[in-house]
């Protein structure tokens, strides 16, 4: 009963706005009841099994290498998105061309396009038929019904994490450390690669991490162009459907629960970088702009 | 009134500075530096976005317009459709309120644990959507806890209607709430003060000062949502049960229509879809450019 001693301000809302009760009460119950619960539901089906359970599920050559799969493919695809993602970020914060407006709406285009879609167009697009396909197919790269379909389809889904996650830094750093280094006598590739990068790459890194966490659980973009073969192009979240329509549910939430259980450590990792690189900023901001002589002998 | 001052002394704002700074050679690169970069971006932006978009309408009437109405009017494409069209119209609506419940509540509110209700409301963007899929089947599935007791009584959520709302609301959970938070929290509370200090009630002050203050946050909300509630596939085709004309929404009619290797129709269905991405796209860059100041500061342009 120590709650009745403690000061009335502990705890409680500072504001005097009205309704806090009913929207936090609302907003978790909802919470709860939509996310939570069921969530809950998946580790307690998961943890019937035992760990021995567990791990020979874990154990099993089909879903050892389906996991191995989702999380090699989603890494590759996020350090090509890491790469790309950071040319495309500089070229649309820093230059200005023709066409600009237009191919920046066109970034966020795998956010709007169903997966669905996305996987049946980049399955045409790179068959030993499709556009590219017919291509690359002749110089010996087969890249539709191979891990490295899954890997294109994941750099499509993932790009705009990157991308939306670097412009704002970007366009917030500011000008005044580059010309400060030129002035020191550094070269353009030093400032880049010594002022500028360090500033960015903690977002680089939540972008990094935001296209990974993505792309492990991708499923509608992957099915159609990986070919599903077991052991070789079968991803995670394809083995928890094939598991469940088996009817083995004990198996289907031990898979998931694997997948859920790297994906929430990543999670935590990327709020606690966060947190870390906003307050860095914070404090790298707090310090006072000295008054100007001119202007403050002016003002009054 | 100091006439005498030196102008040249005065703070950049008043001199060319931006002009300046743009010819100014040290912080930007050389001219064909820039122009393969610039190139670069773009011929991937072209293979990896645009080639696929452009795909899709080309698959679409490769065989003709008449071919491709006839896919669009099939009665099961139909069905489809007008599925689609019944589950977004129950989630949005679901999502917008929790979206603004937990707003109003983060944004306007000290409390304790705070960092962590808007950590677990970003829950659902990081799990795979088959696993959105799958916690409802172990709830509510034939095997599932409350199976037995739902077939007592004659009810099914698994490979039916609610089942595939569920599904589509817990992966559309975080748009509209994640959009408002930042929005309103540097919006602050001084209009919902002026507003209660002059005699409104919790309902007008919302109605009247805080809605329309965060309208365009909202709508931006709203199409991100609602884009991604009609096209979701994997969570959906989870719980669906893909019957035909009864459960398929768009998306899994373009999976079944592909499987059976009719791609024609089923690049027709996808190009709806695609349609709906490219609306969508288009309404949110007019947001961004005209209203951006009323957006939160991530979406600004």
């Amino acid at each position: 009963m120590r709650s009745v001693v403690a000061p009335p301000a502990a705890g409680r809302p500072r504001s005097a706005l009205p309704g806090f009760g009913l929207s936090l009460g609302f907003a978790i119950t909802y919470l709860s009841l939509i996310v939570l619960i069921p969530l809950a539901g998946v580790f307690t089906k998961a943890a019937g099994l035992g760990w021995d359970g567990l791990w020979q599920v874990l154990g099993e050559p089909r879903v050892l290498s389906a996991l191995k799969l989702s999380f090699g493919t989603a890494f590759v695809a996020a350090c090509v998105n890491a790469v790309f993602g950071t040319l495309v970020a500089w070229v649309f914060v820093r230059y200005e061309f023709p066409g600009k407006r237009l191919f920046d709406a066109t970034i966020d285009l795998p956010f709007a396009l169903p997966t669905a879609v996305a996987g049946i167009a980049l399955t045409a697009l790179y068959a030993g038929n499709g556009w590219i396909g017919q291509w690359l197919e002749p110089a010996g790269i087969k890249i539709a019904f191979t891990p490295l379909g899954i890997v294109v389809a994941l750099t499509f889904v993932g790009l705009p994490f990157v991308v939306r996650t670097l412009e704002p830094v970007l366009r917030d750093a500011e000008k005044e450390l580059e010309e400060a280094a030129a002035s020191l006598g550094a070269t353009r590739w030093q400032t880049v690669t010594r002022v500028i990068l360090p500033a960015v790459l903690p977002a680089l890194v939540t972008g990094f991490a935001l296209a990974f966490a993505r792309g492990v659980g991708e499923y509608g973009s992957v099915i159609f162009i990986a070919g599903n073969l077991p052991q070789v192009s079968e991803i995670a979240p394809l083995l928890i459907i094939i598991k469940l329509e088996e009817l083995n549910y004990g198996g289907a939430a031990a898979v998931a629960v694997a997948m859920l259980v790297i994906s929430f450590t990543l999670l935590l990792a990327i709020n606690t970088l966060q947190a870390w690189s906003n307050r860095h900023r914070q404090r790298s901001r707090a310090a006072p702009a000295l008054p100007h002589p001119v202007l403050q002998g002016e003002g009054s | 009134m100091n006439q005498a001052t030196d102008h040249s002394l005065l703070d950049p704002p008043q001199l060319p500075f931006e002009p300046l700074l743009q010819r100014n050679a040290v912080v930007t690169e050389q001219p064909w530096v820039r122009w393969l970069l610039t190139a670069a971006a773009l011929v991937f932006l072209g293979f990896f976005l645009l080639l696929p978009l452009v795909g899709v309408f080309t698959e679409a009437l490769r065989h003709g317009l008449g071919v491709y109405w006839q896919a669009l009017t099939d009665s099961d494409a139909l069905d489809a459709v007008r599925l689609t069209l019944l589950v977004a119209a129950i989630a949005v609506p679901l999502n917008l309120v929790f979206g603004v419940a937990a707003a109003w509540a983060i944004a306007k509110f000290e409390f304790r644990g705070k960092t962590l209700l808007t950590t677990l409301i970003d829950l659902p963007f990081s799990v795979s959507p088959v696993v959105a899929g799958l916690i409802y089947v172990l709830l509510f599935g034939a095997q599932g806890w409350f199976g037995p007791w739902l077939i007592a009584h004659d009810l099914q959520i698994i490979f039916a209607v609610p089942g595939i709302v569920l599904a589509t609301v817990f992966v559309t959970f975080p748009f509209i709430a994640r959009e408002l938070i930042p929005l309103m929290q540097e919006q602050g509370n001084d209009d919902e003060m002026a507003a209660l200090s002059l005699g409104a009630n919790g309902w007008q002050c919302f109605r009247y000062v805080t809605l329309p203050n965060i309208k365009w946050g909202l709508l931006y909300g709203v199409l991100l949502c609602n884009a991604r509630a009609m096209g979701e596939f994997g969570a959906v085709s989870v719980v669906s049960g893909h019957i035909r004309g009864e459960t398929n929404t768009m998306p899994l009619h373009v999976e079944i229509l592909y499987n059976e290797y009719n791609f024609a129709a089923a690049f027709a269905v996808a190009s709806l879809l695609a349609g709906l991405a490219l609306v969508t796209l288009v309404l949110k860059s007019i947001l961004e450019a005209r209203h951006g100041g009323e957006l939160s500061t991530s979406r600004r342009h």
